[in-house]
């Protein structure tokens, strides 16, 4: 699955994966977060059933950008791990998209658990 | 080859002169050295201003003079610096937490740049350098940012506690703040704000050690609402009720402002929060509930002929209109036009006679055309309604 153990090709769907993940995890975690809050009442209510919520699509979303990351890092350890592309051939070009999406990935990683941290921490519509 | 420092100009000389003439000495430099010579007076020209004694001293002069203008702005009765509530107290520490951080990562990140053109300037290893990027790029903004995050997540929901003092209606409205005290209701997706209490307008009493519920609404646009001194801002929305609870901890006069663009006047609607004793407040509450002092005479005669009772409620009296400000007390607020004249005769006179020259964008129509006898009546007897 996700070619962990093997050379696949990265192109651009592959490398904005990662963030496509982080943009649908916001969005949908301030939607849930919305439809439970904006009616601005009764706002000292628990909404234990909304957090919940989120820290599901939290999980899921950590662990798909986190097989993008391993799939992305197993394939650029095995093009050598090199942070320099300055080569024109379709090695360099593989390894520089997989390089990019590690980062990315990581990024978006970071950035979901960010994101989710307010579930965490606020426990109603406050 | 004569010291380039000493032959720099200062910054107006530099202007006129062609730069080859800065290299100009008795006899032509080595060839080898124009290079290294052109860079080191290039990368020391990034400070020349300070060995320019008339330019640096004009730039100190400039400074000194402006710099109690900025810092002016950092007390006063609109200064988030007060901490005159406990939610801004919470916020300054939060602001001066973080404004020492950022001078901290700044002094980290010069220190790093000087190293690295001065102190070691040759080429550093790739392993050092996926180190640097590794710990100074990313674990070290991922950590500081998680923990800010922390802490500010953990201040909200504290700021916003229930309340344990009185509920408080406040409607932003082009371009002056409706106020009624002690109402019953709570935020949500509503028309309006909840009717009853007290009312008043521009002017806010709190009790200092309590926390008080406001509850924010409009009529017409989005304003906000804004005493920089005792709190944060809260959006004030029509077809909502949002809430706000502060908490002023030092008794005092701050100033409120409309903080959303709402209009031609939005600069001139601005209010007063007077935090007193909670023995004041209710004092104050009791005093703006009764009538008018004044329920006759010919000012108030004018005020009815002219039709002023169409827009202002004077309790006590047959002026019962709905549309502007409530005045059976207008006398004993502090400002006149929502913040932006003192209370006197003279400047409700002013103010009746060019709404809209004191208060362009004011929805109130001048009443110029009116003899001048009515005017000043009328400024008298809502100058007695204390």
């Amino acid at each position: 699955m996700f070619g962990l153990d093997r050379q696949t090709r990265d192109n651009i769907w592959t490398l904005i994966a990662a963030p496509t993940i982080w943009a649908l995890h916001f969005l949908l975690a301030y939607g849930v977060a919305a439809v439970q809050c904006a009616p601005n009442q009764a706002i000292f209510e628990t909404i234990t059933a909304t957090r919940w919520m989120i820290a599901g699509i939290t999980v899921v979303a950590l662990a798909l950008i986190g097989l993008i990351f391993l799939r992305a890092y197993r394939e650029w350890k095995g093009h050598g791990g090199g942070t320099v592309n300055d080569q024109d051939t379709d090695v360099a070009r593989e390894s520089f998209l997989e390089f990019s999406t590690v980062l990315l990935a990581g990024l978006s990683f970071v950035s979901v658990i960010f994101v989710a941290l307010p579930a965490l921490f606020i426990a109603d519509c406050r | 080859m004569p010291d380039a420092r000493s032959l720099k100009p200062c910054r107006a000389e530099r202007r006129a002169k062609p730069w080859n003439s800065v290299f100009q000495s008795p006899r032509p430099p080595h060839k080898a050295s124009i290079a290294v010579g052109a860079s080191a007076l290039s990368a020391k020209t990034l400070t020349h201003g300070a060995r320019c004694p008339s330019f640096a001293a004009k730039r100190l002069g400039l400074t000194t003079l402006l710099l109690p203008l900025a810092l002016s702005g950092c007390v006063g009765p609109q200064s988030t610096f007060g901490g005159a509530g406990s939610e801004a107290a919470a916020v300054e520490a939060l602001f001066w937490f973080m404004l020492w951080g950022a001078v901290f990562v700044w002094v980290v990140t010069i220190g790093i740049a000087i190293y690295a053109t001065r102190v070691s300037p040759g080429r550093h290893s790739e392993r050092t350098g996926i180190r640097f990027i590794l710990i100074g790029g990313v674990i070290f903004p991922t950590v500081t940012l998680a923990g800010l995050l922390v802490y500010g997540l953990k201040m909200m929901p504290e700021m916003r506690s229930e309340a344990n003092g009185p509920t408080i209606a406040v409607s932003g409205e082009r371009f002056w703040f409706r106020v009624a005290y002690g109402v019953e209701g709570e935020p949500g997706v509503v028309k309006s704000l909840p009717p009853g209490g007290v009312e008043s307008a521009n002017e806010i009493y709190l009790p200092v050690g309590q926390r008080s519920e406001l509850l924010l609404g409009s009529p017409d646009v989005i304003h906000s609402f804004w005493v920089p001194a005792l709190a944060g801002k809260m959006d004030m929305i029509p077809g909502r009720v949002n809430r706000l609870v502060i908490e002023p901890v030092r008794e005092g006069v701050y100033n409120g402002v409309c903080a959303e663009f709402c209009g031609d006047a939005h600069a001139q609607m601005g209010f007063r929060v007077i935090a007193v004793s909670p023995e004041a407040y209710a004092a104050h509450v009791e005093a703006q509930s009764q009538p008018a002092a004044l329920t006759s005479g010919p000012g108030l005669d004018a005020f009815m002929k002219n039709g002023c009772d169409a827009c202002h409620t004077v309790r006590g009296t047959e002026a019962d209109g709905a549309i502007g400000p409530d005045l059976t007390h207008l006398a004993s607020r502090r400002t006149l036009g929502a913040g932006l004249l003192a209370m006197s005769e003279e400047n409700i006179a002013t103010f009746v006679r060019a709404t809209d020259h004191v208060k362009p964008g004011v929805e109130m129509p001048s009443f110029g055309v009116l003899p001048d006898a009515e005017i000043t009546a009328i400024a008298a007897w809502l100058g007695a309604l204390k």
